[in-house]
């Protein structure tokens, strides 16, 4: 009856369509778990191209907060990490799950304030100085509070200017518990103060009312490491190629590309695989 | 509205250029919701006619339960698919996660409950009509579902296209299970999240525009074939 | 199939008795209505012999079995006829399906019995368009085309105007005359004085009568009947 042969047709068509991307799993790839601030600068987008046009091996990004990416490579569901928040990295290796920490680049992280500036931080140096002021003024300050390597920095921040957030904050303090990206925006929609990193901010267009209000601390200095998941931990990771992009990303080719990633003429990240942060 | 109407420009110029990301994306999407609603289909409606037209104990709480999970969280399904195809959970084997199939079975858990509960509820009502005549004519409880499905056809149609809206519009479920990954599984509606999440509002609107654009398209031409079969079968 | 056995079957629902303590024996041959008031239970009675219904208590049998065998064997036609949203011939093929009728011949008979009942030139139009006598007429082309012994009726003309009417009380003589066994409900006098060769009266859920036609207009033997037939018991 027609509908005996509707329903076939159906079962077919249906296992068609999920037999075209079954299919695509079988090129070479590897799966890397990194930051939404890293997948927003763009970096991605400039950097893979190259190698995998040099090794044939494709490489699939899942942008994350650093946490949850730690925790999606924790249960094997990536090959390489690649993260800013060394403390979290070397917990992770630690606990065995990654075979060796290599420093890739750093970038830098910008407080971004509103033109009125009501903490009267414009322009300066010294990034303490600056929080303290803007807790001393109760400033709206907007927090990623999403244990990303943004918000760990942050918060050592704090931590630095002898101020205990976790105690201290009032109503000024906005806990968002989002990305990059979205807590820009409700900064640029609350004209509040808000720590990011040079790459988001370059990249973002919904700035509003916000501009760069101190930069060029050291201490403000971020720092990239790239792990190979443990594979006596995780049986299935993809041992050589992950190696592979490992091995590319700290070699003078990798670096060199990933120097050569500009927004609007300015570099973004400083390739520092040969020294020892 | 200066944003709705930098966001329709937007909009315009994509698919004037027929950027090759932008069809590439539009493509995968379309793949993934339909690929979805048929496997929703081909599960729920069975499991939907079966139900309207047996009568057995506990039915009434199946249908409360059927019903209830229409309202399932797409994020709720996808986490709970994320720790299904985990390489730490049970079906890691299957090296699933973060491809588009994952986005299809999650999309899939989503749709078919909607499709049992309604289909369920079409195929009761015409049960009622149906039932003595079809029991007179000898059917059985499986011919009668066929029977009724088939002669609910017009209704089930929209119960397919309500549940492919459902799958096309949401972006919980294949956030997670897919990971939004560039070329891979980046679909309308994750590239829109990513896109207001990077600050560039017209351009997440101007997908948003295309988006909905093509679930009308879509949902036009399933009502023009309905009219024309209606017209000629009553 | 026949004789259609009934021994003191008793119909309840929601406490209230419908058939109460009903006992014959229906054989082939003539044409049997059971005629009676609106509530009597008639259209009740159709069903428990139909076997759409189960009785509550007592037994309904068939030649000494207690089976039921449809389509081939026996049919119903309701006051409302109910068609699939398909066209004409495919409802009757659809019945023919059912009662296993091979592939080859059931459009053959399909379009026979439609042609007997006057609509093989309807036969392509979706069923739901046709008039309330059309569809009727095909109810009866769709329970027919199988051949059953036993074709039920259950107050077959009560929602048609009288051209209608007529027109399948016509089409149900001439399944009678092809030898399947006719058995109708109805509360219209004059439908029964036209048809019936034999009447059951059912009253309050109990065979309160049984007699050949002419003399139960003439002579009802008890007082339900003779007050219904003198137009004193129409509702209930």
């Amino acid at each position: 009856m027609a509908m005996i042969r509707g329903i076939f047709l159906t079962y077919g068509f249906a296992t068609g369509l999920l037999a075209t991307p079954a299919a695509w799993a079988q090129e070479k790839f590897i799966t890397v778990a990194s930051t939404t601030s890293t997948e927003q600068s763009g970096l991605f987008k400039h950097l893979l191209p190259v190698f995998e046009k040099k090794t044939g091996i494709q490489v699939r990004v899942v942008a994350l907060g650093t946490g949850q990416a730690l925790d999606m490579a924790r249960r094997g569901d990536a090959d390489v990490v690649f993260v800013h928040a060394k403390s979290a990295e070397e917990k992770f290796l630690a606990e065995g799950h990654g075979v060796k920490r290599f420093p890739v680049m750093y970038n830098d992280f910008i407080l971004v304030g509103p033109k009125s500036d009501p903490a009267k931080v414009a322009g300066g140096k010294d990034i303490l100085d600056a929080l303290r002021k803007i807790e001393a003024a109760a400033a709206p300050f907007v927090s990623r509070g999403d244990r990303s390597g943004t918000h760990i920095a942050e918060l050592d921040l704090w931590k630095m200017a002898g101020i205990d957030i976790a105690r201290d904050k009032g109503p000024w303090y906005r806990d968002t518990g989002q990305g990059m990206g979205p807590a820009l925006n409700t900064a640029s929609s609350m004209n509040a103060y808000i720590l990011a990193d040079r790459g988001t901010w370059l990249s973002f267009k919904n700035r509003g009312d916000l501009a760069i209000v101190v930069e060029g601390d050291q201490r403000l200095f971020n720092q990239y490491g790239v792990m190979l998941v443990n594979p006596a931990k995780h049986p299935h990771v993809k041992k050589a190629l992950g190696q592979a992009f490992v091995d590319w990303v700290v070699s003078s080719d990798g670096q060199k590309t990933i120097a050569g990633y500009k927004i609007g003429g300015e570099q973004l990240f400083f390739p520092n695989a040969a020294s020892t942060r | 509205m200066g944003d709705i109407l930098l966001a329709l420009s937007e909009a315009a110029r994509l698919i004037g250029r027929f950027d090759a990301n932008l069809v590439a994306i539009v493509a995968l999407s379309l793949e993934v919701s339909l690929a979805a609603v048929v496997i929703a289909t081909v599960v729920g409606l069975p499991v939907g006619a079966v139900i309207g037209v047996t009568r057995f104990r506990g039915r009434q709480t199946l249908i409360a339960v059927l019903n209830g999970l229409m309202g399932l969280p797409p994020v709720v399904v996808g986490l709970l698919v994320y720790l299904l195809l985990s390489r730490a959970g049970p079906l890691g084997q299957l090296g699933l996660l973060f491809t588009p199939v994952a986005m299809v079975i999650a999309q899939a858990i989503l749709v078919a409950p909607i499709i049992a509960a309604l289909s369920r509820q079409v195929i009761e009502d015409a049960w009622r009509e149906y039932e003595e005549q079809l029991r007179s004519l000898g059917a059985g409880p499986v011919a009668s579902a066929l029977t009724l499905i088939w002669d609910t056809r017009f209704s089930i149609v929209t119960i397919v296209l309500a549940g492919f809206g459902r799958a096309a519009a949401e972006v919980g479920a294949v956030i997670i299970v897919g990971g939004n990954i560039d070329g891979v599984t980046r679909v309308m509606t994750t590239a829109i999240a990513l896109e207001t999440s990077k600050g560039d509002l017209p351009l997440a609107l101007g997908l948003g525009i295309i988006l909905v654009s093509l679930v009308l398209a879509i949902n036009a031409a399933a009502q023009w074939v309905k009219e024309t079969a209606q017209r000629r079968y009553g | 199939m026949l004789p259609l056995a009934l021994d003191a079957v008793c119909f309840a629902a929601r406490g209230r008795t419908i058939i109460d303590r009903v006992s014959c024996e229906i054989g082939t041959g003539p044409r049997t209505v059971i005629l009676g008031p609106n509530g009597a239970g008639k259209s009740v009675l159709m069903r428990l012999c139909h076997g759409l219904l189960q009785p509550t208590s007592g037994t309904i049998a068939w030649q000494g079995t207690h089976e039921t065998r449809r389509p081939r064997e026996q049919a119903m036609v309701f006051q409302r006829p109910v068609m699939l949203r398909r066209s004409v011939l495919a409802n009757v093929v659809y019945g023919l399906k059912l009662a296993g009728v091979s592939r080859a011949e059931r459009e053959l008979r399909a379009r026979d019995v439609l042609d007997v009942v006057g609509l093989a030139d309807r036969a392509g139009r979706p069923a739901r368009v046709l008039s309330g006598g059309e569809q009727q007429r095909l109810a009866l082309a769709r329970a027919w085309a199988p051949g059953p012994e036993v074709l039920f009726l259950d107050e077959p003309t009560a929602n048609l105007d009288p051209g209608a009417t007529r027109e399948v009380e016509y089409i149900i003589g001439q399944i009678h005359a092809s030898g399947t066994k006719i058995i109708m409900t109805t509360h219209n006098l004059g439908q029964a004085r036209r048809f019936a060769d034999e009447i059951l009266f059912l009253n309050e859920g109990r065979l309160a009568e049984r007699a050949p036609a002419g003399q139960f207009f003439k002579q009802p033997a008890s007082a339900e009947a003779a007050s219904f037939i003198k137009g004193e018991l129409p509702w209930q």
